[in-house]
């Protein structure tokens, strides 16, 4: 079976900092077309315009061909195909398998039937792990390292996977996390244990201001609407939270504010015009992250 | 006590074959699924709601002429934990086995995740067991989510 990347648990530690450091190497040099003679499919089951530019991006810019489609719609799903059909027939035209998927698992068993290696775009409500990624290397960009930081969250904790997998793949570098919720929301407990099984301090509030001044990564999450089936409930918290420029004054001087995008109402646009706000970059980051990821697997970095 | 639970087993008594044993009394009729026992052409006998020391009531299955190997048998052990296979040969008991959980269990359970790809694809389900705080977990291999003792749905043969 070819090294796929399904889960942040996939990669090691050591995985991880490669990836990080071959990112570097492309944002220094943005185009390096080595893979001229590789086909790069990407099938996206749910749209999702961000990521797939993000990814397509990455595969012109390495000189890759592209092939897929950027929804279920059009396509022989529409006529039943089992996945399994649809991976077997795409990995036998193209070298490496992009995939978004909205089936939870829908991923790694993609990954057991495909011939070539397949990276997760995202299976449902499950796993994100470019998203992880290309978030490590925005803390290494902006802090200089990952070790010893003061990572707080914010917003929704409870459903918001990039959170879970971020909290996961930071607990490599020795750090401290602040939980900033509304009780609707907060952190889930099995994420919760595992900080304190590897002797992580953690510390939960109600309130966006109480830590602000010892944050070293102010991580906006939106509130997904999608994710809850009670609306009165989504009415209640989906505008807690709201970061404003004003908010901003005395932070650490090293502080950066990230966020998955899209946003709503949670970071102001007069944040934007801060030092703090790094999320367009952060999306930015993303297409040289997803570069050394394709290059990675194809054996090519 | 000790004489009543002979005189069970004297009565449906099996000359070679295997005993199953200490099976929860609600839990037979999965057993008997699980095991396929429906499909099965030798003889079986059913015992269940009888006295146990260590079970509130339990149920026992005798089968003549069928011999399990561990991980076929093992997979019971996730709903009758305690159960124990007594193997028979020419009336008596030459064996006795406790049964333990596999690291992997396939095909068996349905992950309770309603959007996992298992539950919407033609896909065998796969779940890593874990122990935590004394119970038993499933973490399935495919959306990564947890499925309690308590929630477990059996697949069954005859869907």
């Amino acid at each position: 079976m070819a090294k796929s990347l399904i889960s942040i648990h996939d990669f090691s530690k050591e995985e991880i900092l490669h990836i990080l450091e071959v990112a570097r190497e492309f944002e220094q040099n943005k185009s390096q077309t080595f893979l001229s003679d590789k086909v790069i499919a990407c099938i996206f089951f749910e749209p999702s315009t961000r990521t797939r530019l993000s990814f397509e991006t990455a595969s012109n810019r390495l000189g890759a061909r592209v092939i897929g489609f950027p929804d279920a719609g059009n396509t022989s799903v529409r006529k039943g195909e089992s996945l399994k059909d649809t991976i077997k027939m795409v990995s036998n035209y193209a070298d490496l398998i992009v995939m978004r998927h909205p089936l939870e698992g829908s991923a790694r068993y993609a990954s057991e039937v495909a011939s070539v290696p397949v990276i997760n775009a995202g299976d449902g409500a499950n796993q994100h792990p470019t998203q992880t990624l290309l978030d490590l290397y925005s803390i290494l960009q902006t802090q200089g390292t990952l070790e010893n930081l003061t990572i707080n969250m914010v917003g929704d904790l409870k459903y918001g996977r990039t959170v879970h997998s971020l909290l996961q793949a930071m607990s490599h570098f020795s750090p401290s996390f602040i939980f900033t919720a509304p009780e609707e929301l907060k952190m889930p407990e099995e994420y919760k244990n595992f900080l304190s099984q590897k002797e992580i301090p953690y510390s939960e509030t109600l309130d966006l201001n109480e830590h602000l001044k010892t944050t070293d990564i102010l991580y906006m999450t939106r509130v997904q609407q999608e994710r809850f089936t009670d609306p009165m409930e989504y009415e209640r918290v989906k505008d807690t939270y709201r970061l404003t420029a004003r908010l901003l004054e005395g932070v650490r001087d090293n502080m950066k504010v990230l966020h998955p995008l899209p946003r709503l109402t949670e970071i102001a646009n007069d944040v934007d015009e801060t030092p703090y706000a790094y999320y367009f970059k952060q999306a930015e980051n993303g297409v040289y992250v997803r570069m050394a990821i394709i290059a990675y697997l194809l054996g090519k970095r | 006590m000790e004489n009543r639970e002979k005189e069970v087993l004297k009565v449906s008594a099996i000359k070679n074959g295997t005993v199953l044993d200490h099976i929860p009394s609600e839990q037979l009729f999965r057993v008997i699924d699980i095991l396929r026992l429906n499909l099965s052409t030798t003889p079986i006998t059913f015992g269940m709601n009888l006295d146990s020391k260590s079970l509130k009531s339990k149920a026992i299955i005798k089968i003549s002429d069928r011999f399990f190997e561990d991980d076929e048998i093992n997979r019971i052990a996730l709903i009758a934990p305690n159960a124990s296979m007594n193997i028979i040969r020419n009336f008596e008991v030459i064996e006795k086995r406790v049964l333990s959980i596999p690291e992997t269990i396939t095909g068996i359970v349905r992950c309770i995740n309603p959007v996992c790809v298992t539950n919407h694809q033609e896909i065998e389900t796969k779940f890593h067991t874990y122990e935590k705080d004394g119970k038993i977990e499933l973490h399935c291999h495919y959306c990564e989510k947890t499925t309690g003792l308590k929630n477990l749905k059996i697949i069954t043969n005859d869907r």
